[in-house]
């Protein structure tokens, strides 16, 4: 396993560099440079400040010494101030980590708790009502867009039913269950997709599971079909969700860019959004480059897991 | 899905009212057989500007896939063909490009280039090029060694003949399932990019645009907001089950 380990972490760090590149391509390339854009906002500039600018983004120097200044920099923390407040942007980014990390998990819960209880009903009673129900939930699931869901939950559980408080975020430092009640809409709203998605893949993996020759041997040993599905084929139908949360767990991250505007969450990807509809372009780095770098990590955990629970992958 | 796109390609043809005149004496009217899905803040129909919406949703899904399509296809069929250094270096860069949540990297790709129809086509094409290279470069690979195509060679064909005569239509089937597939994510993500203002500006109506604009009055009605989702819900549900269906149809080990 450490050998794996070593090798999955060293792979990861072409990947990892690769980000940091684009990122910081993402800046340089834009059509007639950053600064002449911010400065097209703004008349009132003068040459002075626009020539500040420049130094500021490091524009005035030649590509690799900017982009060595700039790997420097983000190694040791530095992602620039906001142009509009003057905050640090790698402060702010840890400021809001734990919002985005608690939406994104609780979405990943949701997702599990309704895509797996699902997707096994679907593979047990196959080609009965279930079955057609949680395949409906699925193409529908797959089709609905996140934030039209997030509004119809508002609209329901918060405004109609008065189930959930509508009301701004509260840290769970402050009050933890005031926290939850204001989490459960955002995080049904971005779990929905990989709901689906882990729906889709319970399913078609414990039909084939079920159809295995111990499963047939479990069941001739007068085994009942409780402990037959959830004890012998549940344990290695699950190994391909690992994977399929690996791979949707971007969307689910893209997801909550949108899903903290609607609910109004201080999460990264709010701050990303904030740094946009202002042009603050050492915010949009930041929050990119955060979210792009949560979405390596969790590829490699994911990875990581997927050795871990299956050995054969371990020895490939 | 015909019907939306038929829906939307002959919408003047099916409704009487302009997707963009306003007209504040009937502003937020409930569901009645002059307006089925009510109107908006600034009283036009809901109907009429998700029927004209659709044409731009599906305008920019059809021409950001085509653009991933060709320029992801013919890199990831480059790489596939030719291998070595080029292969290697192609791969590297889709796996950059995918490190990114594809909605974050289109949001930041138009957070630079600015928002408006044609770069939001470019943002979705630029993150949908990776997937496209990846799907083209297995799909050559799959067939590049089958003895048909050998054989080609043997009797002297050149890289280009074997490429366009043997191996593309061998290739092709996962290409089509795979554009009808992101055809789909790319109306959800340009519904998304619009909701977020990113996408192409007021007043041409866009599905994400109209949920953005009934989710500001829908403590007083919720029709705004409910026509256009339910236009993206249907029209995605519909490519999601044609592109499920072409997969089944080119590979029947799929279907469980």
């Amino acid at each position: 396993m450490g050998s794996y380990l070593t090798r999955r972490i060293f792979l990861a760090i072409p990947t990892v560099l690769g980000v940091l590149i684009a990122v910081f391509l993402l800046i340089r390339l834009v059509p007639g440079d950053v600064v002449t854009q911010l400065v097209g906002l703004e008349a009132s500039i003068s040459p002075k400040r626009v020539e500040e600018l420049r130094r500021l983004f490091g524009l005035d120097r030649s590509l690799p010494v900017q982009f060595g200044e700039y790997l420097s920099a983000v190694l040791r923390g530095e992602l620039g101030k906001s142009l509009r407040t003057g905050l640090p942007v790698g402060k702010e980014l840890l400021r809001r980590f734990p919002v985005t990390i608690q939406l994104a998990s609780m979405g990943l819960l949701a997702a599990l708790l309704i895509g797996v209880p699902v997707g096994i009903m679907a593979a047990v009673k196959r080609g009965r009502a279930p079955d057609y129900v949680a395949t409906g939930f699925v193409l529908l699931g797959l089709s609905v867009p996140s934030f039209w869901l997030a509004i119809l939950l508002i609209l329901f559980f918060a405004l109609r039913l008065g189930w959930f408080p509508p009301g701004a975020y509260v840290s769970p430092a402050e009050d933890l269950t005031g926290n939850l009640a204001r989490m459960i809409l955002p995080a049904f709203s971005v779990g929905l997709v990989l709901a689906a998605a882990i729906t889709r893949i319970v399913r078609s993996s414990l039909l084939e599971v079920l159809s295995r020759h111990y499963i047939r041997t479990a069941r001739a040993k007068g085994l009942r079909e409780s402990i037959v599905v959830i004890k012998h084929a549940l344990r290695n139908a699950l190994i391909p969700v690992v994977t399929v949360v690996g791979l949707q767990f971007g969307t689910l991250l893209g997801g909550t860019v949108i899903i903290e505007q609607i609910f109004s969450l201080p999460g990264i990807g709010r701050y990303a959004l904030e740094g946009i509809n202002l042009r603050d372009y050492p915010v949009i780095q930041g929050a990119v480059l955060a979210i792009a770098m949560s979405f390596v990590i969790v590829n490699l955990l994911v990875d990581l897991a997927y050795g871990f629970l299956d050995p054969r992958i371990r020895y490939e | 899905m015909a019907i939306v796109v038929a829906g939307a390609l002959l919408a003047p043809l099916l409704t009487p009212y302009d997707p963009v005149t306003i007209s504040p004496e009937s502003r937020l009217q409930q569901p009645s057989s002059a307006h089925p899905l009510g109107t908006d803040i600034y009283g036009r129909d809901t109907l009429t500007r998700v029927l004209y919406g659709g044409r731009i949703s599906l305008a920019v899904g059809a021409l950001s896939v085509g653009l991933a399509l060709a320029v992801g296809g013919t890199l990831g069929t480059m790489a596939g063909f030719v291998g070595g250094w080029a292969d290697v270096l192609m791969m590297r860069v889709a796996d950059i490009l995918l490190a990114f949540p594809a909605i974050l990297l289109a949001i930041g790709l138009l957070a630079f280039l600015g928002g408006g129809f044609w770069n939001v086509v470019i943002a979705i094409a630029v993150v949908y090029t990776a997937p496209f290279s990846r799907v083209a470069r297995a799909a050559v690979l799959s067939v590049r060694h089958e003895e048909y195509v050998d054989a080609a060679r043997v009797t002297g064909a050149g890289d280009l003949r074997i490429l366009t005569r043997h191996v593309l239509p061998n290739a092709v089937a996962p290409l089509v399932v795979e554009s009808t597939l992101r055809l789909a994510l790319a109306i959800l993500a340009e519904a998304a990019l619009s909701f977020l203002g990113l996408g192409t500006q007021p007043p041409a109506p866009t599905w994400g645009q109209m949920i953005a604009e009934g989710r500001a009055v829908m403590t007083f009605s919720s029709w705004p907001a409910i026509g256009p989702g339910l236009g993206i819900t249907l029209t995605v549900l519909g490519f999601n089950l044609l592109g499920d269906s072409i997969r089944d149809a080119f590979d029947p080990h799929l279907q469980v």
